[in-house]
């Protein structure tokens, strides 16, 4: 039985089909995001490349900011819980999991099962999450996908201490017009995220092992401050990416399961 | 169910609209009259005032004076929607910064620039009691001085200890008995001790029916919707010592008895889940918050307006007066008061979760909340969730964050009643 989980997030639109709630058979990532035509992308990219149609699909689960607007799945779930539930297939060993997506940056607590035990989120501020990185890098002048790889080079890391995005703005300017090192101030940069995250993760409680989920995780400069920040490592499967989607498929699974058709 | 199930959601019959309680019908009449009545008593030339909500009014009250609520007014404002002009005024030509509670920024502007054809009689004298907090202090000078009128003010200081210092007592009480002295200069009118006492013994009635009304929402299922309660506020801020309230009061008590005796409620679907909600309501969204709610069966059976009006005193004991306009209010305490009282109230009313609204209008409130999350969490063991908000200015809050948060405590409320049941 083939079930789809789509994660239509702010910036990002990502959609799994699994079989059984075991296998991953195919996976789409767009980069646009809810009230676009990336979600549609992303459904229509993954049946393709599942080589089936929509009648093949035995439940669909959407999560993710736009999971209201998906008519085709049967139910939404929080981004929260199918994040648990994605990284819990991924890395069956985490117990804290760190998800930085476009408009919410949150620390989850889960159980040995991959249940959502507890979580925290940013405030309204949009300071801690990927919307922050994506007006930052665009100050430098960086694909977002660089910024990992840059910082990566920083010998000395500026500080960058506005938490409000539009004056950490004109801080980074100002420390590139005092000729500071792009690569420094991309790492002052992933260092000011990791502590606003880092503070969340302390009042949910770092339990072992701490994983990270969502595209954010495939930056590893912020995965290297963050591990800094928490002073503890860090896991990150290469599919974090479609952890929120694979957490969707997984739920529309046990829904099947639990009425007895799976 | 605990998640959004669209084909259930379709599938469910609109319910016809349920008729207005007679308690309802009653506050609003009550509520009609204390405009109209002050309104008259302005044409008729008396003094009207202007008070902060939690004031001893039982001196006004005794007096005989027509006093309005401004904090009141400006949460009916905002449900309605109606706050944008005023906030663009306060924020536009009047300077004030967008920070101050928006509650003053809209009595500012209502004041200073907008009061044509507003339910607000504009007032000849101010009453202040800054135990709910000191930004009322500014806001009220502001307006003593741009109105040009008296401000009188009892100042009962921060609870910065768990109880009322003797010390203290003496200071609110020395300031009590200047204020009935004042009052009455400025107004002219007589000071009368068998009416004051007949007040306070109106008010302790009041207070009594409000905190029974409040608590029987204990009982599983909740006989009544919790929020529905915050409309029923009203009475106790504008007309806490009056005979009219203990009528709408009692009524309303007899009302949830009557849910209670025929195992109905006011909550329009099964109850699922039980919540306290941490702070005001944010009035400018109350129907999306109560609509989010409800889709996943959470009904809000406790809040920290339960004890709001906890005014315990004895009849005609002034200092005992003191000490309870000192120390009941919800906001105006220090972090182990602020605690506790939440935490008692999490276990006495079984709540499966808490929803903390994190308020940017309110610094009072907020300032020691994010601490007082994790603490009230670890003593309760319930799960919680913050959310930003604001009581009156509509632009300082997210719908779809609000929704994320609310799911995601649902879930995990969820989860811990599964793990409970599976042992
Ligand atoms: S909402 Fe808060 S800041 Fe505003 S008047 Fe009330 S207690 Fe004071």
């Amino acid at each position: 039985m083939y079930t789809l989980g789509i994660d239509i997030g702010s910036t990002s639109s990502d959609a799994v089909v699994m079989r059984d709630g075991r296998d991953i058979i195919a996976a789409s990532v767009v980069s646009l995001g809810a009230g676009t035509i990336g979600p549609q992308l992303a459904y229509e990219k993954v049946l393709k490349e599942a080589k089936i149609t929509a009648e093949d699909i035995g439940g669909a689960v959407a999560t993710g900011y736009g999971r209201k607007t998906c008519d085709y799945a049967a139910k939404d779930l929080s981004e929260l819980t199918c994040h648990a539930k994605g990284i819990h297939f991924l890395i069956p060993t985490a117990r804290t999991v760190i998800d930085i997506g476009g408009q919410d940056a949150k620390v989850l607590q889960i159980g040995a099962q991959g249940q959502l035990m507890n979580f925290a989120m940013n405030d309204k501020c949009a300071a801690g999450t990927g919307r922050f990185l994506e007006v930052m890098a665009k100050v430098l002048n960086v694909k977002i996908e660089d910024m990992g790889s840059l910082s990566m080079k920083a010998k000395e890391p500026v500080s960058i201490s506005n938490t409000c995005t539009v004056f950490a703005e004109s801080e980074v300017i100002s420390q590139l017009s005092s000729k500071k090192d792009i690569a420094d101030i991309a790492a002052g940069i992933h260092r000011s995220v990791a502590k606003r995250v880092a503070g969340m993760a302390m009042r949910v409680g770092k339990q072992p092992d701490v994983a990270m989920s969502g595209g954010v995780a495939l930056n590893a400069g912020i995965v290297k401050a963050l591990e800094e920040e928490l002073n503890t490592s860090i896991l990150v499967h290469p599919y974090c990416q479609l952890a929120g989607a694979i957490g969707a498929a997984m739920a529309a699974w046990e829904d099947i399961r639990e009425e007895g058709k799976g | 169910m605990s998640e959004n199930n669209k084909a259930t959601e379709q599938a469910a019959p609109a319910k016809p609209k349920r008729p207005k309680p007679k308690s309802m019908i009653m506050l609003n009449e009550q509520t009609a009259a204390l405009a109209e009545n002050t309104r008259k008593a302005k044409e008729k030339g008396e003094k009207i005032g202007w008070s902060t909500s939690i004031f001893p009014q039982e001196i006004p009250e005794a007096l005989g004076l027509y006093i309005q609520y401004p904090e009141n007014v400006g949460a009916g404002i905002a449900a309605r929607k109606q706050a944008d002009p005023y906030l663009q005024t306060a924020e536009g030509p009047l300077e004030y910064n967008n920070d101050i509670c928006s509650y003053a920024k809209i009595n500012l502007a209502y004041a200073e620039a907008m009061n044509e054809g507003g339910t607000l009689v504009m007032p000849d004298f101010l009453l202040v009691a800054n135990n709910i907090c000191n930004q009322v202090t500014k806001w009220f000078e502001n307006l003593s001085k741009t109105l040009n009128i008296p401000l009188f003010m009892i100042d009962t200081c921060y609870n910065s200890e768990d109880y009322v210092t003797e010390s203290r007592v003496k200071y609110i009480r020395s300031q009590l008995d200047q204020c009935i002295k004042d009052l009455c200069e400025f107004t002219g009118k007589e000071w009368d001790e068998k009416r004051f006492i007949e007040v306070m013994d109106i008010s302790a009635k009041n207070k009594e029916l409000w905190i029974r009304a409040n608590e029987l929402l204990a009982n599983e299922p909740a006989p009544m919707n919790g929020f529905e309660l915050f409309n029923y506020m009203s009475t106790m801020v504008c007309n806490r010592g009056k005979a009219s309230t203990t009528e709408i009061l009692t009524q309303l008590n007899n009302e949830i008895d009557e849910h209670l005796k025929n195992g109905t409620s006011t909550y329009p679907v099964e109850q699922q889940y039980r919540i306290f909600w941490d702070g005001i309501a944010c009035w400018p969204y109350l129907g999306h918050n109560l609509r989010t709610l409800k889709q996943y069966g959470i009904n809000m059976v406790g809040s920290g307006y339960v004890k709001a009006w906890a005014l315990d005193y004895e009849s005609n004991d002034l200092d005992g007066m003191a000490k309870a306009y000192s120390y009941c209010p919800a906001n105006n305490n220090n972090m182990s008061t602020f605690i506790k009282r939440r935490a008692d109230a999490i276990k006495q009313f079984n709540c499966d979760g808490v929803i903390f609204h994190i308020n940017r209008a309110c610094k009072v409130m907020d300032c020691q909340q994010l601490e007082a999350h994790r603490r009230i969490s670890e003593i309760t063991g319930v799960p919680y969730v913050g959310f930003d908000g604001d009581q009156a200015d509509y632009r300082n809050f997210s719908e779809a964050q609000f929704e994320t948060r609310i799911q995601g405590l649902v879930e995990v409320m969820k989860a811990r009643k599964e793990a409970q049941n599976n042992g």
